[in-house]
């Protein structure tokens, strides 16, 4: 087991009648890309902004090495937030060079430059920037003062499938530094490609930790088999149970190739067919009964 | 305070203020247009009413002061009345228990006042003075770049900071080492130079056509605008300090604003306005600002003069900063 960098004890939040974050506790390896998932609601950014200081925990604790949180970690810790502006009127480049004075120790701007992929639009205004250049850019905010520790709240939320395959690439080039990441996101494909462990929240409360892998073979034993609904018939649909999901037919199965043979064996043509492992989006719908975008 | 975030934050607000071509043109061009529309509707002599300076007007007795459509004013001073006199803006001045008037000799409308004050004192010394009329818009300048002194101290403070907690800057900014002291800092200097730069932009262009009238230091003019503007920029981080709403900002800074455009002397002098009127305005600080400037301008006044303008906007300042700084909120809770 790694050495700990995060301690996260008995954290709660509450707004007068709500509780956004309901006694949870859990730790983050060093080096590790840790995820938060859940549903929008479930207490994510909540949870990660008391991690990061910018809110107060209603009760509970949570250490840096060891120690209790101090007014201090702004210094240590990179942060980019789910929803934030930049000032007007200032180019990429003014926007680093302010940022950049505000820390004591810095990463040298041309190594930022190229590690998030800023050189084409530095002397943009900020205005101008596309979605994806503007996470770049909140990105190389997060990382100005060469941070251990970074926190990602949704950082791919409202990117096209290009922008966000590219930004995963940044965070996998950031860990390969071994830094700790840690990130609230509602994709399972991100959560699956980035994350080294993962919890999963709903309303408030921690429902399932672990790796992605571990998670997925502790409640999945089976695969998903869709095919067209047209070509099967309704009495073998019935016959064995399958669930019609719209103009698609589900078999649920541990067992691929008997299966293959059972369709086979009915005259069932295979064409359109499509097979598919479960995700964490599937154990979200397994643990709670509703999806994860909801 | 750690210098290097402070100055870094001041450059950013203005380079994000000059490159904010309609803001910046608006900041110039309002009180251009405001002192051009004052010279063409003013420039005219159409006053209704007569005003008449009366030394210690409260022990003063006589059924000339009964007289209707006369309005009097009372001066402590006969030095300062006599330069208001000089300058038309009064039509006599009278010490009763002196027994002596003065009238202006270039100013045509003393004439008939002097007829109505001799039907009922003969007896009185009649002295004289001499001075050109200063303008209504000489009058008005201070007003004007005192107004939108406020307006630009307000909104470009009050406005700003909470546009900048909505869209969270404030938050992204207090999530590195920032602190509140510092940014509030920055947000005061950086407003204050823009403040002092466009209003000097406006003053000296302006006076290249309207030849202004200054009888005192301009030194003492830009002391008075900048402790002015401190109070006006501590008193917008005030009203600023904790709503995120833009709406409730907006009707706020309206309701701070518009009293001082009518009460501090803007328009119109308060000399002889009712004393409950004058205590009001009193507590706001364009009236100290339009007064203090005002005095330098077509008084001559020095900083001893206006020591009492001066005093209040550095109480106002340092009141309205503490209760801004103590209650300033970055407001990251959701």
């Amino acid at each position: 087991m790694k050495q700990s960098v995060i301690d996260v004890i008995d954290l709660s939040k509450h707004y007068k009648n709500i509780i956004a974050v309901n006694n949870i506790s859990f730790s983050i390896a060093k080096g590790h890309c840790f995820g938060l998932l859940g549903p929008n609601g479930a207490g994510k950014t909540t949870t990660i902004e008391m991690m990061e200081g910018i809110i107060s925990p209603s009760s509970g604790k949570i250490n840096y090495y060891g120690k209790q949180m101090s007014d201090d970690i702004s210094q240590q810790i990179g942060i980019q937030f789910q929803h934030t502006a930049l000032q007007d009127f200032l180019t990429v480049k003014e926007t680093l060079n302010l940022f950049t004075s505000f820390y004591q120790q810095t990463i040298a701007h041309q190594e930022l430059i190229e590690l998030c992929d800023l050189s084409e639009f530095l002397d943009r205004d900020n205005r101008l920037l596309s979605g994806g250049q503007r996470q770049r850019l909140l990105l190389a905010l997060a990382l100005i003062n060469d941070p251990d520790i970074i926190f990602l709240d949704e950082p791919t939320t409202g990117l096209d499938p290009q922008a966000r395959r590219n930004f995963w690439q940044l965070i996998k080039n950031i860990k390969a530094r071994d830094k700790t990441v840690i990130l609230t996101t509602h994709y399972m494909d991100e959560a699956e490609q980035l994350c080294d462990e993962v919890i999963i929240m709903d309303q408030g409360r921690i429902i399932e930790q672990g790796t992605p892998h571990q998670l997925l073979d502790k409640h999945f034993k089976e695969v998903f088999i869709y095919l067209p609904l047209n070509q099967i018939s309704s009495d073998i649909i019935e016959k064995y149970q399958w669930k019609v999901l719209g103009e698609r037919v589900e078999i649920t199965t541990q067992q691929v190739e008997q299966t293959l043979t059972l369709l086979m064996s009915e005259n069932v043509s295979l064409d359109g067919l499509h097979v598919k492992s479960a995700n964490l989006d599937d154990l979200f719908l397994k643990l709670t009964g509703h999806s994860l975008r909801e | 305070m750690n210098i290097k975030r402070f100055l870094a934050v001041v450059k950013a607000r203005n380079i994000e203020f000059f490159r904010d071509k309609s803001s910046l043109g608006w900041s110039l061009i309002f009180p251009i247009l405001l002192l051009v529309g004052m010279s063409f509707v003013f420039s005219g002599d159409g006053k209704a009413a007569y005003k008449v300076g009366v030394i210690n007007l409260s022990e003063a007795e006589s059924i000339f002061l009964k007289t209707k459509y006369i309005g009097f004013v009372d001066y402590r001073d006969v030095e300062r009345a006599k330069i208001k006199l000089s300058q038309h803006n009064l039509d006599m001045l009278v010490d009763f228990s002196a027994k002596k008037y003065w009238i202006n000799q270039n100013a045509p409308s003393g004439y008939l006042v002097e007829k109505i004050f001799l039907a009922s004192h003969q007896n009185f010394e009649k002295l004289n003075t001499q001075g050109e009329e200063i303008r209504y818009v000489d009058w008005v300048l201070p007003g004007i770049l005192g107004m939108n002194m406020m307006f630009s101290c307000l909104f470009g403070v009050g406005y700003v900071i909470v546009r900048y907690r909505k869209n969270a800057v404030l938050k992204r900014l207090k999530a590195t080492p920032l602190t509140a002291f510092e940014f509030i800092s920055a947000q005061m200097l950086s407003r204050a130079f823009i403040v002092m730069f466009t209003s000097c932009i406006v003053y000296i262009g302006c006076n290249f056509f309207f030849d202004f009238y200054m009888l005192g230091s301009y030194f003492d003019l830009f002391l008075v605008g900048l402790l002015g503007a401190f109070s006006l920029i501590t008193l917008g981080l005030l009203v600023a300090c904790r709503s995120k709403s833009e709406e409730l900002i907006g009707g706020l800074l309206n309701l701070t604003s518009w009293p001082m455009m009518i009460l501090s002397g803007v328009w119109f002098s308060l000399e002889g306005a009712p004393d409950s009127l004058k205590s009001v305005a009193d507590f706001l600080p364009l009236t100290h600002l339009v007064a203090g400037a005002r005095k330098v301008i077509t008084e001559g006044a020095t900083l001893s003069d206006i020591s009492y303008h001066l005093v209040i906007l550095s109480l106002m300042s340092i009141v309205f900063l503490s209760l801004g700084a103590y209650l300033f909120n970055w407001n990251t809770e959701r």
